[in-house]
């Protein structure tokens, strides 16, 4: 009952958050609710029993990358006026064609009626013992291969920061 | 035990941890005040008074906080509002939440009731304690961007990059500590290094614990690493624009993160609950002896500065020419009388042999206690480095924190590897 | 009423059409790549779910992988923004066509 509950406050937190970001003018307003947003998934991540995935959303996204993200946009410190609504051309019919495209496959999804029985429940599942041991044996290469691409992000970010190479 | 009670309980430690820690921060910024005073060979706040009594310069902490309330807030014309406002409710608000997976003693077992002194047992408790202490930064930013000043904004820039380059420091430093202890709960980490010092993680992990208490000072935002704040450069930094009680939310939250990091410190480097070479079972078995040394220690403690206090007050009769005069003695003549009371009851009562609830609960108390005296004496620390070094320059403070901290801290890591590979062989 | 596989598969869902809404219609950069984020979070969701529900470890993994490799994108990413922002003041999108000659 209190999951069921839960699931709703976040999933609701979880889109409304996500229309605010992508129709607010100024990005400093979009971030700040896409930091709600990411926060409510958090929630969901902790109801999927997978706190550590949760801790590390808040700790990655919320801590490091929106923080990034609100560096960069209070440096750039785009003035009140050069600020526009702006979109595409025929961002509605786009807007509504995307939209209508995945109500399709909704409906084709909730169109059989397999709906699962309540999730199981394994005292293993979800604990971080088991991920690390996953992530160092089974998934090793993938590990090393995401800190190759760590490094090469920020060797990439440094050199694209400085003024002259 | 039924759900209501459960969650009664829960309630109640809720309000009592939060409640606990909040009324803390008068008395640290008393500390503070008194610190810095004497280490700058001065008295420190002595004037302020209730009736003549004064408790050596706390009432002005209750000064300030009547100030702070009834004073009106202001803003400027270019502050945006919404995020001006919210900012300090953020910043208290991650420091109070914090606490809630901070255990402070061990459970207090009595029959087959059970009782935590801790809100949440986490099993992921230190990443929680990080996760949300990386929330921050938020208060920060959103303070010198609302607040429309040049000031408050660098001061944001700087707090906020400062902040996360000392978080993968922290980072760093306390995977050494998940290495070698195992887990991620704070109990287990605490359960993990006993009651005897040299099995300590200071001890044992001597970098990992100088990486992140520095890390704590850049965190907190004080000196030597008050660069957000610095006043010489940045008028106040990123609270410029504050006034009244959003500035006090501030106030507040740089105390609420003090006295978090100093528990962290404790639990993670000196044992947490853990009195030196006693250990829980031992307390147990021998509660009545133990009662008994308090007993005397107290008596003796009671008697001896009632004495002082007394003798202070016949010394500077007729001094202030007022109520100050009879503090002295509103408070010593009461500590005697305890004093002699428990001197008498002593030898009155007798021996006594406590029964198992009692014991237990003897226990709990005095972990409690050492907790919180363990805790007091790294904020005491914290006061004492801030007031004895001087500040760092900002590419000083980067090259530290990059150059240096994290270098030490991958090190420090590999150390802890082969500590724990050796350990279990 | 029990919470199934397929509301969050839904719920996954609107969250992708809505970032993707997002990468579509906006020109500011800046929000293009917060869509892009939230369209990892959806799919994040899904794995979590279809991990949840099958009891394999292995959509946990696949999480932790996405989040690295959102924080490499957007340390990049970012620094795009700024490069070019040095360049022309400007985080339109549209405004940024000097390669068309």
């Amino acid at each position: 009952m209190l999951e069921t509950i839960l699931f709703y406050l976040f999933a609701a937190t979880s889109v409304t958050t996500a229309l605010l970001v992508i129709s607010r003018v100024n990005p400093l307003m979009s971030a700040l609710w896409l930091v709600v947003c990411l926060a409510s998934s958090a929630g969901l991540f902790a109801l999927l029993s997978a706190p550590f995935l949760a801790i590390i959303q808040i700790l990655v996204y919320a801590g490091a990358v929106m923080v990034l993200f609100l560096f960069v946009i209070m440096l750039i410190d785009i003035s009140k006026e050069a600020l526009k609504p702006r979109v595409v051309r025929f961002a509605k019919v786009v807007a509504v064609s995307i939209t209508g495209y995945f109500t399709v496959i909704v409906c084709i999804v909730l169109w059989r009626p397999s709906f699962l029985p309540a999730p199981l429940a394994d005292a293993a599942y979800g604990d971080v013992k088991v991920l690390g041991k996953m992530l160092l044996t089974d998934y090793a290469v993938p590990f090393e291969l995401a800190s190759l691409l760590l490094l090469a992000a920020m060797i990439g970010a440094v050199v694209m920061g400085k003024k002259k190479l | 035990m039924d759900f209501g009670t459960d969650i009664l309980i829960a309630l109640g430690k809720v309000v009592l941890i939060v409640v606990m820690v909040l009324n803390l921060i008068p008395l640290l910024i008393w500390m503070e005040r008194k610190g810095a005073a004497y280490i700058q060979d001065r008295r420190g706040p002595n004037r302020c008074h209730i009736l003549g009594i004064r408790l050596g310069g706390i009432i002005h902490s209750l000064a300030d906080a009547v100030k702070l309330v009834t004073k009106g807030s202001t803003s400027t014309s270019a502050t945006f509002h919404p995020l001006f406002v919210i900012a300090p409710m953020i910043s208290l608000f991650v420091a109070c939440v914090t606490v809630a997976v901070i255990p402070f003693t061990e459970p207090l077992v009595i029959g087959d009731f059970t009782f935590q002194f801790q809100i949440a047992d986490l099993s992921a408790g230190l990443l929680y304690v990080i996760a949300l202490s990386s929330l921050s930064v938020y208060a920060i930013l959103l303070a010198g961007w609302s607040s429309g000043g040049k000031f408050s904004l660098l001061g944001a820039l700087r707090g906020s990059s400062q902040m996360i380059s000392y978080e993968l420091a922290m980072g760093l430093a306390i995977v050494a500590i998940f290495l070698v202890s195992g887990s991620f709960r704070l109990n287990d980490i605490v359960a993990e290094q006993g009651a005897i010092p040299w099995h300590w993680n200071a001890v044992r992990l001597p970098l990992s614990f100088i990486l992140l208490f520095t890390a704590m000072f850049a965190e907190t935002n004080r000196l030597p690493f008050d660069l957000p704040e610095g006043e010489s450069e940045l008028s106040a930094g990123y609270h410029t624009e504050y006034s009244a009680m959003r500035f006090g939310a501030f106030f507040m939250a740089e105390y609420a993160h003090l006295v978090v990091g100093s528990l962290i410190v404790t639990l993670l480097f000196f044992g947490g609950w853990h009195i030196p070479f006693l250990s829980s079972a031992t307390l147990h078995a021998h509660a009545s002896d133990v009662l008994r040394i308090l007993w005397i220690i107290g008596g003796i403690k009671a008697l001896l500065l009632g004495a002082f206090l007394v003798r202070h007050f016949v010394r500077r009769k007729g001094y202030w020419g007022d109520l100050r005069d009879y503090e002295f003695l509103v408070f010593g003549v009461p500590l005697l009388l305890v004093g002699l009371a428990l001197a008498v009851g002593f030898f009155v009562v007798g021996p006594v042999v406590l029964p198992e609830w009692a014991s237990r609960l003897l226990v709990f108390l005095l972990q409690l206690g050492v907790m919180l005296a363990k805790t007091l004496f790294f904020v005491w620390v914290f006061i004492w480095v801030r007031w004895t070094l001087p500040r760092f320059r900002y590419d000083q403070l980067m090259r530290l924190g990059w150059k240096v901290m994290i270098p030490l801290g991958l090190v420090n890591i590999f150390i802890a590897g082969m500590m724990t590979m050796y350990l279990e062989r | 009423m029990t919470i199934t596989l397929q509301h969050y598969l839904f719920l996954s869902l609107v969250m992708f059409t809505i970032g993707m809404v997002g990468v579509v219609v906006r020109r500011n950069a800046l929000i293009i790549f917060m869509s892009i984020e939230l369209m990892l979070n959806a799919v994040n969701i899904a794995f979590l779910a279809f991990s949840r529900w099958s009891g394999l470890m292995e959509g946990q993994v696949a999480v932790f992988f996405v989040l690295a490799v959102a924080a490499a994108e957007a340390g990049v990413g970012l620094g795009i923004i700024v490069a070019l922002y040095r360049n022309k003041p400007t985080v339109y999108v549209d405004d940024l066509r000097l390669l068309r000659g």
